[in-house]
Order: C-alpha cells, then sequence, then structure tokens
C-alpha cells in the first residue's frame, strides 16, 4: 500500500572483497573459501604484536578503477585510517580503512527503477579497507578463522539519494556487473564477495532536510532480500510516524522466516571508532597514475549497452542482455563480426543469441553461433502458453532450484531456463522463459 | 687475560677477528658478569645461557623468536613470540646473538624504568638511583658491562635519557632509519630502534647493522645508511652548532647546565662555530607529545585483549592505563579536533622550528646541542607518585621525536657523582655529523672511558 504523504531516503553502503592475490597489508594468500582454518594467515594479518601493514599496490589500483568508473576522483592526498573497535573477528583491536582522506570522491552513477525514470545516485566514495576474520558458534564455543583477516575491501558509499527500493535494486545489480567487467572482485552475494547495508529512513513530501534519524540495514546478503527489507522499513517507519512515534538511529537486520526486520544494535550501544591516521603507513598521493588507469579502464558495461544500440542497432533489451557479461558480450561482438562475411545482420544474430543464450554459452563459440545461424533454419518457439506448460514441465522436474530461487539464491532460475531449452533442442525464446518462470515463481 | 667485557665492540670484532679470544670465551664472561651483578641490578629479565656471536642485550619490546619477549608487562609474562624483528635478524647475519632480555618500562611508558612490571632496574653508577627510562635494562647493562652492546627504543627519550642517566653512548636514529618491524609499538609515529654503546663508534657500527629498508616496515624505505670510515673527519673546524636557548630555562638543574655549559665550550675549543638558535614552540613539544602518542597507545595496546595469548587488561600497569584512557579520550568524538588535530599541527610547528635552524638560508647550523635530561638520576621512587613532573624530565628529548630527526646522547660529565649526557641533535637523515661531532668531542674528552665501581671480582 502505497503512502503519497511520505517519501522513502536510501543512501547505501556496498563492500566488495577483491580477488587480489594476497592480502591487503601482507603476504598471505587472499584466497581463503573452503580453505583449511587459519592456514594463510601470519604475524601481519594476525595481529601479533611487532607486525606492520605493508599496502598491497594492486588492490589499491583496483579501488581507484572502481572509483574511476563511478566517475569518481582520485583524492590528491589520502591516507589510511584506523577504527578502532573490540572484536574478537578483528585481531588488531582496529580495522584499517579510510574515514576523513578516501581514495575516491564525488562519483555519480545513473540507474532506472520501476517506474522507468532515471535518476542520478551521488556516489559518496569509493574507500580502501581491509576485511576482519571470520567467527563460527559451535554450542558455547567460538572459533575463529583468521583465513580472511586482511582480505582487500572496498567500499562504495553513495548518497542518500534513492527514493525506492528498485532504483537500489538496479543499483546494486549495476555495481556487481561493474565489480566482474573490471575483473577486481567475483562479486558473488552468497559468499559474501558483495555486501549491501542500507540507511532507510522517510519524511514527508516536500520536507528538504534529511530526517534526524535512519535505520541502518545490516547483513542481508541478497538483492532480494534487500529491497523486501527496504519495503518492510519503510511501512514500519511510516506506521510509526502516523501513530506519533520518534524513530531513532539503530542497525537491523532481516528475519526472512517471519519477513520482518528486527533490531540489532540501538544508538546508545553504537560504536565511538575514535578514527586517526595510521601512523603505520605512509600517505597516499598520485600524480597522474589515476590517468593512467583511466585511460586502461575497459569499457564500461553501461557504454557498452549504449554502443550496441547505437552500433548494431538492437533493441535495449537485447542489449542489456549481451552486455550483462563480458564475455558474451565479446562472443556477439565476434559473431557480428564473421556474421558480416556471411551477410547476416547484427540485429538478428542478437536476437538469435539471445534466445540461445543458455544453449550458446555451452558451445561458447562465436563462429560457431554464426554458423548455426546460416545454416539451420532456427524456428523459435515464442508462443507464451506452449512456453508456460514447458516451464511448469521444469519446475516440477527441479524442485530444488524452485526452493533454492524461492530461498533468495536468484541464479537458481538459470537451471530452469535451461531445462526448458533442452525439452526444445534450444529452440524456445529463453528470454521469454525466464519471464514466465520468474511469474511463475513469485 | 684481560676483563674481555671492558672491551668496546669494535675492539672486540677486532679481538675476534685477530684470535686474541673466541666467541666462547667472550660469552663466559660476560655471562659470569650478568650472573654476580644482575641480581643486584635487575637489568636482564631474561638471560640466555646458550648465546652465541656477540653477546647483545636486547630490550624485551623488541620480538626474538622463542625467546620470551614481555614488553616488561604482566600481560605478556608468558609471551613467546613466533618471529624475529628485523633488527634481531640483522644483527644474525653480522654474528650477533642474544645474551639478554633487558627490563624497562612497561610497554616503553616511563623514564626511570619503575614501570616494569617486574621491579626496577637499578642505576649502575649508585644503585638508589633510578637508571633512566625506558630502555632502563639496556642502558645499565652497558654501563655495567653486562652485555657488547645494547638495543634500546626510543619514543621521547627512551634511549637518550638512560644512556645519558647511566654514562654511556645512545643513538636514535632518524624515523624510518631502522626497521620497526617485530619492536611492539607504543606510538608508532615516533618508535625508533637504536644502539645503545660503550662509545660513538661502536653507536656507528650497530646503525650500520641494523639500519636500512625493509619491505615490512612501509615507513623504513631510506638508503641503507654506510659506514665510511674516510667520512668520518677528526675535526669538527668550522662546524656550526647552534644552541637553542629554550633548553637552558627554568627547571634545568644548575649542575647538568654547568656540565653541559662546559661541554659547549670545549666544543668551541675544538673549533666549532658556537651560535644561539631559538626553537620556539619547544613549550608546548611535552603536551602536543602526550596527545598524539597516547592516542597511539590506545589503539597499538588493543590488541592486547586476552583473547588469543596474554593475561586480561586488567593485568596491565596504572601509567599504561592512564595513557590507554588519556588517548581514548583524545581520539573520541567531538574531541578529535580539540585534541589530535590540533597536537598535529603542533607537531608541524616543532619540525618547522628544526627546519629553520637547520636551513642555510636561515640559522644554517649543522647540529643543534643541549641537554638530554634536566637533571642527573634522581632517587628511585621519588617521582612514582608524581607522573607530571616524571613527564617533564622528557622536555628535552620529545621534540626530535616529534620531528622524526637524529639524536645523540654522549657522556660529558658528571654532576653530584652521576652522569650527564650532552645532547646532538642533527638533520633528518643525517646522522653521519652527529656522529662525528659525538666522537670529535668523545675522543677529547675520554667521559665515556668512566666506568662505574661494581666490585666485580675476576
Amino acid at each position: 500500500m502505497m503512502n503519497q504523504k511520505y517519501e522513502t531516503i536510501i543512501g547505501l553502503e556496498v563492500h566488495v572483497e577483491l580477488n587480489t592475490k594476497t592480502k591487503m597489508f601482507c603476504r598471505c594468500s587472499a584466497d581463503y573459501f573452503g580453505k583449511e582454518p587459519n592456514a594463510h594467515t601470519c604475524p601481519v594479518c594476525l595481529g601479533l604484536p611487532g607486525a606492520l601493514p605493508y599496502t598491497n599496490k594492486q588492490a589499491i589500483e583496483d579501488c581507484m578503477k572502481i572509483g574511476l568508473s563511478l566517475n569518481c576522483e582520485v583524492s590528491d592526498l589520502s591516507r589510511f585510517e584506523r577504527k578502532n573497535y573490540f572484536y574478537p573477528d578483528l585481531p588488531k583491536g582496529y580495522q584499517i580503512s579510510q574515514y576523513r582522506w578516501p581514495l575516491c570522491i564525488g562519483g555519480r552513477l545513473q540507474v532506472t527503477g520501476d517506474s522507468g525514470q532515471e535518476v542520478i545516485i551521488g556516489i559518496n566514495r569509493v574507500h580502501q579497507e581491509e576485511d576482519t576474520g571470520k567467527l563460527t558458534h559451535q554450542g558455547a564455543q567460538t572459533l575463529i578463522d583468521y583465513n580472511r583477516s586482511g582480505v582487500p575491501l572496498v567500499e562504495v558509499v553513495t548518497e542518500p539519494d534513492f527514493r525506492d527500493s528498485s532504483q537500489v535494486r538496479d543499483y546494486a545489480q549495476k555495481l556487481q556487473q561493474l565489480f566482474r567487467y573490471l575483473g577486481v572482485s567475483n562479486a558473488d552475494m552468497e559468499r559474501g564477495d558483495m555486501r549491501l547495508e542500507a540507511n532507510v529512513s522517510v519524511r514527508p513530501v516536500g520536507q528538504k532536510e534529511l530526517p534526524n534519524y535512519r535505520v541502518e540495514l545490516k547483513n542481508i546478503n541478497s538483492f532480494r532480500f534487500m529491497v523486501a527489507a527496504i519495503e518492510y522499513e519503510r511501512t514500519r517507519q511510516i506506521e510509526a510516524l502516523e501513530k506519533g512515534e520518534k524513530l531513532t538511529q539503530e542497525t537491523r537486520g532481516w528475519d526472512e522466516a517471519k519477513k520482518e526486520t528486527y533490531v540489532q544494535r540501538s544508538k546508545e550501544e553504537a560504536n565511538d571508532y575514535r578514527y586517526f591516521p595510521e601512523p603505520d603507513l605512509p600517505e597516499l598521493r598520485f600524480t597522474n597514475k589515476d590517468l593512467r588507469i583511466k585511460e586502461n579502464l575497459p569499457e564500461l558495461p553501461w557504454n557498452k549497452e549504449k554502443r550496441f544500440m547505437e552500433e548494431y542497432g538492437i533493441s535495449k533489451n537485447n542489449a542489456e542482455i549481451l552486455t550483462e557479461k563480458l564475455e558474451l558480450a565479446g562472443w556477439f561482438e565476434e559473431a557480428v563480426k564473421l556474421g558480416k562475411e556471411k551477410g547476416i545482420a547484427p540485429q538478428d544474430l542478437a536476437n538469435y543469441i539471445v534466445n540461445q543464450k543458455i544453449t550458446l554459452v555451452s558451445q561458447g563459440d562465436a563462429l560457431h553461433a554464426v554458423e548455426n545461424f546460416a545454416s539451420k533454419k532456427v524456428d523459435l518457439i515464442e508462443d507464451e502458453v506452449e512456453i508456460e506448460k514447458l516451464a511448469k514441465d521444469a519446475m516440477t522436474e527441479d524442485p530444488e532450484a524452485v526452493k533454492n530461487y524461492q530461498n533468495g539464491k536468484l541464479g537458481a532460475i538459470n537451471a530452469l531456463v535451461g531445462i526448458v531449452m533442452k525439452k526444445t533442442q534450444g529452440k524456445a525464446n529463453s528470454t521469454l522463459a525466464k519471464e514466465v518462470l520468474e511469474r511463475l515463481l513469485r | 687475560m684481560n676483563d674481555l667485557t671492558k672491551l668496546t665492540l669494535i675492539e672486540t670484532i677486532e679481538g675476534l677477528k685477530a684470535g686474541k679470544f673466541t666467541e666462547k670465551e667472550l660469552n663466559n664472561a660476560y655471562l659470569e658478569k650478568i650472573k654476580e651483578l644482575n641480581p643486584q641490578l635487575n637489568a636482564y629479565l631474561m638471560v640466555n645461557e646458550g648465546v652465541k656471536g656477540i653477546p647483545a642485550a636486547i630490550k624485551d619490546i623488541i620480538c626474538t623468536q622463542n625467546i620470551q619477549t614481555t614488553a616488561g608487562s604482566k600481560i605478556l609474562s608468558n609471551y613467546i613470540p613466533q618471529y624475529d624483528a628485523t633488527v634481531i635478524n640483522k644483527l644474525k647475519n653480522e654474528g650477533v646473538g642474544v645474551i639478554g632480555k633487558a627490563n624497562m618500562d612497561e610497554f616503553a611508558m616511563g623514564s626511570s624504568g619503575e614501570n616494569s612490571a617486574f621491579g626496577a632496574t637499578k642505576n649502575p653508577w649508585n644503585q638508589s638511583k633510578v637508571p633512566g627510562g625506558s630502555s632502563s635494562g639496556s642502558a645499565a647493562a652497558v654501563a655495567a658491562d653486562l652485555c657488547v652492546f645494547a638495543l634500546g627504543t626510543d619514543t621521547g627519550g627512551s634511549i637518550r635519557q638512560p644512556a645519558s642517566l647511566c654514562g654511556v653512548v645512545g643513538l636514535k636514529p632518524s624515523y624510518g632509519r631502522v626497521s620497526r618491524y617485530g619492536a611492539m609499538p607504543m606510538a608508532s609515529s615516533f618508535d625508533q630502534i637504536g644502539p645503545i654503546t660503550k662509545t660513538v663508534a661502536d653507536a656507528r657500527k650497530v646503525l650500520e647493522w641494523i639500519s636500512g629498508p625493509d619491505e615490512y616496515d612501509s615507513n623504513c624505505v631510506a638508503e641503507k645508511f654506510k659506514f665510511q670510515n674516510s667520512k668520518f673527519k677528526d675535526t669538527i673546524q668550522n662546524l656550526k652548532v647552534g644552541v637553542p636557548k629554550e633548553y637552558f630555562g627554568e627547571g634545568l638543574d644548575k649542575g647538568v647546565e654547568k656540565v653541559v655549559r662546559e661541554a659547549i665550550d670545549k666544543l668551541k675549543e675544538l673549533g666549532a662555530e658556537i651560535v644561539e638558535v631559538s626553537l620556539p614552540h619547544t613549550e608546548y613539544a611535552i603536551a602536543a607529545y602526550y596527545i598524539l602518542m597516547a592516542s597511539e597507545v590506545s589503539s597499538n595496546l588493543a590488541r592486547f585483549d586476552g583473547i588469543r595469548f596474554g593475561d586480561s587488561r586488567d593485568k596491565f600497569g596504572a601509567e599504561v592505563k592512564r595513557r590507554i584512557m588519556l588517548g581514548t579520550f583524545a581520539l573520541s568524538t567531538g574531541y578529535y579536533d580539540d585534541y589530535f588535530a590540533k597536537a598535529a599541527k603542533v607537531r608541524t610547528l616543532i619540525k618547522q622550528d628544526f627546519d629553520k635552524a637547520f636551513d642555510p638560508a636561515a640559522a644554517g647550523v649543522d647540529v643543534i646541542v643541549g641537554p638530554v635530561s634536566p637533571t642527573v638520576a634522581w632517587n628511585l621512587g621519588e617521582k612514582v607518585s608524581d607522573p607530571l613532573t616524571m613527564y617533564l624530565s622528557d622536555i628535552y628529548t620529545i621534540s626530535a621525536n616529534l620531528a622524526g630527526i637524529p639524536a645523540l646522547s654522549v657522556p660529558c660529565g658528571f654532576s653530584e657523582g652521576l652522569p650527564v649526557g650532552l645532547q646532538i641533535l642533527g638533520k633528518y637523515m643525517d646522522e653521519e655529523t652527529i656522529l662525528n661531532v659525538g666522537e670529535v668531542y668523545e675522543q677529547a674528552t675520554q667521559w665515556h672511558s668512566k666506568r662505574p665501581d661494581l666490585r666485580f671480582k675476576i
């Protein structure tokens, strides 16, 4: 139920773990996933007394790539700083982060929400920090694994410019796509490569100032849950204000079973992080290095999408799908080049590749695609009724995928699309199949 | 055989090379002496009976693999590091061994050695007096010939002040000259490891060994310090020596002042040009230092949470707790700008004071000289209950740490029968000049050859 008296104010903090070889401040391997606990540790990332940090230059470069892609400026002078707090997963008693002197500042990204309206989201900062260790609770015991301690993290912080959850979703998906394009992170939500935190508040329409409180939504590990949590918060906060209650600063989590947010920490329990410049690391000053990095940035997904539409005359929908992954976009362009010799139009190839996407990925070969297209007469199945029947069959065949999807693993839908495609020898319109499945699974 | 423990480092190296004695004989001589004298002096917290190589005393805040490193704190009374500090690796490569871990004020916080959780070290010149601190055991061990040389750390004077009070040579190198990797930090932007030795030539030798870039310390990127005999000029003719008027004001003991003034006269006699300089922000140094240092302390000591190693935090001593609280307060929201940020500005001003004094376009001095400590060694227990008075004893040493410049303490005489040190401060990364001045003075006066009478029986 929409309440037109209020508007929602949302700011987003996105943490992304970089896929560098080594950790942020030592030479340990940064590849911690599934490794024997505490195998990738040394005096530095264990926080042993006397150990000192040493900066990973690749991580700094990756952070700059992200910042520059988001139209930020690289600060002339930036510093690492200490964020002080006690927690068993933080062996030094402080996290090396950035606060007053972030590496990149003042960017922007254009997003599109459900309304179709394009909105510019201001990027406050893109800064560099390190990850903490990982705690596992086993009964009364807590085990600590420091393999993740010191793995490079980049934090991207927006201005409070979002007005609804669909804009947040689009932004998060664009960032994920960017991280993968840049090759700086796998950006996998489930593995925790990418983490979202939203600051949500509401204010009466017409009010110019920001509300005097904000609710921080934390520890939410899927786009879908984040959207649900924001929606829930919006409603909860409006109801509270309508009742004349006063809202306060707090941190809340998302309970997927109950489909509601819950308080994790109130304002009174908030930490004073006592930031100050990290004395163990020199200041960061860059002269023209950012220019070189800027020159070497790959074509960004949103630019590629625009170019595909202009250069090849393909639809926005097709361009969006073809640029989703760098690999696929590459195949498409290769196929266009080859197709040109055989007199195949880019638009036809785009339609073909989009519809055959899933089988094509398994072939992984642009030449093959073009030859298939040229040699085979392709009868695409476009009938929604028929596709719906196939989709229902697929859901019966793979209840696991259905369950996974409903639990937030959105990628599980691809397995179901795959079944539909297999049943039709690749003739079904995969985009349509996916849309139908999404509808059925809702 | 002569008493091997009387030899300087240079003489020891030469003696070993010439085969006049063996490393074993050398170490046995020291171990025997330690056995007899350490129970009185408490200079060592741990003695390594199996020592090999040239025996050095290592301040117990510098990590030694498989050898206990307590930082003078109860909290780490059973802590055995898994790795060697960079300086230890470097010394081992030069054939130096760790004969023992030297007593110190807890986590290097103190000016008298009395903040050690394991009992105070006594001054070898008079055992009712403090040896200075925080490198109290290191200085006392060198003064009492319980090692060939020692390593200390200097955050606000912790090498120079005990060296001065114990009548030995102490060098705080420029910040970034020596890797700090493996030295438990007190205040990271001030800490430097440096030698405490019997002569200036020894200090030069040790500096040559332990300095140089280290890829484990991001602030230690300087070129390796080279000991070039050819560069040691045995003259200070035409050298311009600055005497800061702010270092001879209220609080400076008359006896100490007299000895230091005589030392300056001696420099003049040796050919130096003496000029008065001004370091106008000196009076703010202690205030700025105690804010910045305590802030860093509060963060550096956070890791001692009793979860992975060490005891719980209630085992910290009173001075450590005091500084953690001070620093935590200074960094708190709403206070940062008034305290930390302002103190950081004062630090810049103090750096500029020195820049001006050394600037050829301004005063243009080559070195600056003055006292190390406002008094000679005081009575054990005298200032324990008055931390502020204790803090003031660092007044002449703190500025070098704020500015990151090198500073040397050289024995320059006695007052009330206790040693007095002359402080020689130099330009950033110009240890060469202060060592030259120190050595010329030392050779002309021979104060360094005076040793305490400890009635050790050979």
